[in-house]
């Protein structure tokens, strides 16, 4: 892959300057991304959608929504990201985070749900 | 002398230090929104039924702007792509057409939701003068369907003459001691017996040009819809205020990549180059993460 240098086009020339990598690994993965991207704006669709369907009690149109919502949150994360194939060192920090922010909201949501009764 | 592990991985992580660096610094932003999003929770679940507020902002504008932002992070993730193949023009066109993705959106934020939500104006009724203003509630109607009951009058505040008012202008008339106050009705207030006005829908509908006259006696809370309107929009300005900052400093990170010192820099190490673009793109990516979750707590559900 190589494309005519104009004079406006900086040409890399030195430093620790690695070789291209292969074009066409890229171009699967370009591919991949715009699938990524359509899917988003479908889930968007969908999102916006569902919010005007009952399914039965506003607790379960909420749950509803924000499935949908960490679906893309997944996708995202995952493609977009790079988690996807990432190094287990990455994980190892952001998993306890994902634990703690769990455990925030659902402290949230029992000291609401679940309140001492004087 | 060269700061070390810019590209080259570090033997002990395996990984280049930049990225370690901003997965560590989102690990700290994810717990910076959590809080917000868990105060956001908590004032949801403990409202009184019907005082919390639904349909009240604009969701094809909302879902327009939630497109342009996944869009912009198709193009970031383009952009790097596009260093790692070594095409500098088309990363050129990419980050660009990123930074006009971002610009859209604050522009459609800051420039028409916001000022319009600072125009609009609210007025809850006190609890014993609720069957006095039946006519715009249609408590009875929604009583019957098993709806919550409908607490505030909404629309635009005028005045005799029927020019819209802002909230300085309703503070005067308090100040003054306004014994009532004229309210141009949104259309759920003025046919509140219409099923299709029952629960919020897709396009917004008209304003109507029917005049709703409140005694200000009767009035428990009344304002624009400003921060201090309710919990809900005190939540919605924060936390679309803090992620718009957050949309900010990624500009002014893309514009600073698209400067002649990045083109030198992509001269001098083009691996380089593509590691902070890609570290700024997981950023970016993560404002994007943010928004795909403040988008339906606060404009569906």
């Amino acid at each position: 892959m190589s494309h005519p240098q104009e004079s406006h086009v900086p040409a890399p020339s030195g430093g620790s300057h690695e070789a291209p990598h292969d074009a066409e690994h890229f171009h699967c993965h370009t591919r991949l991304y715009v699938g990524v991207g359509v899917a988003l704006l479908i889930c968007t669709g969908l999102t916006v959608g569902i919010s005007y369907i009952h399914f039965g009690s506003e607790a379960m149109n909420i749950f509803m929504g924000l499935l949908l919502a960490t679906f893309k949150a997944a996708l995202v994360a995952a493609i977009f990201m790079h988690l996807k194939g990432e190094r287990k060192d990455i994980f190892r920090f952001m998993i306890p985070t994902m634990i703690f922010l769990f455990a925030l909201i659902g402290l949230c949501i029992l000291a609401i749900k679940d309140h001492i009764h004087f | 002398m060269e700061i070390p592990y810019t590209v080259k991985a570090r033997p002990d992580t395996g990984l280049w230090n930049a990225k370690i660096g901003v997965w560590l610094f989102l690990a700290s932003e994810v717990m910076l929104f959590g809080g917000l999003f868990s105060g956001y929770i908590f004032m949801r679940l403990g409202a009184e039924p019907g005082t919390w507020p639904h349909g009240l902002l604009n969701v094809p504008v909302g879902t327009l702007n939630t497109a342009i932002l996944i869009l912009s992070s198709v193009t970031v993730v383009f952009a790097w792509a596009a260093l790692k193949m070594r095409n500098f023009r088309r990363y050129q066109l990419c980050m660009g057409t990123t930074i006009f993705c971002a610009l859209l959106f604050l522009g459609i934020k800051l420039g028409y939701e916001w000022p319009v939500k600072f125009h609009h104006f609210g007025a809850d009724i006190k609890r014993e003068s609720l069957v006095k203003y039946e006519e715009y509630l249609g408590n009875e109607h929604r009583e019957k369907e098993g709806l919550t009951p409908r607490l505030t009058i909404s629309g635009y505040l005028i005045d005799e003459h029927g020019h819209t008012l802002h909230q300085a202008d309703y503070e005067r008339l308090r100040a003054e001691g306004a014994k009532e106050i004229r309210v141009k009705l949104d259309a759920a207030n003025a046919d509140p017996n219409n099923p299709k006005n029952d629960s919020p829908r897709f396009l917004p509908v008209p304003m109507s040009d029917k005049i709703a006259t409140i005694a200000t006696e009767d009035i428990q809370y009344a304002s624009m819809y400003l921060p201090r309107r309710s919990s809900y929009f005190a939540t919605y300005y924060t936390i679309t205020g803090l992620h718009g900052i957050h949309v900010i400093g990624g500009i002014i990170v893309f514009i600073y990549f698209m400067l002649p010192v990045s083109a030198r820099l992509y001269r001098k190490d083009p691996e380089h180059l593509a590691n902070r673009v890609e570290v700024a793109g997981l950023f970016w990516h993560f404002v994007d993460l943010v928004w795909i979750f403040a988008f339906p707590i606060f404009y569906l559900l």
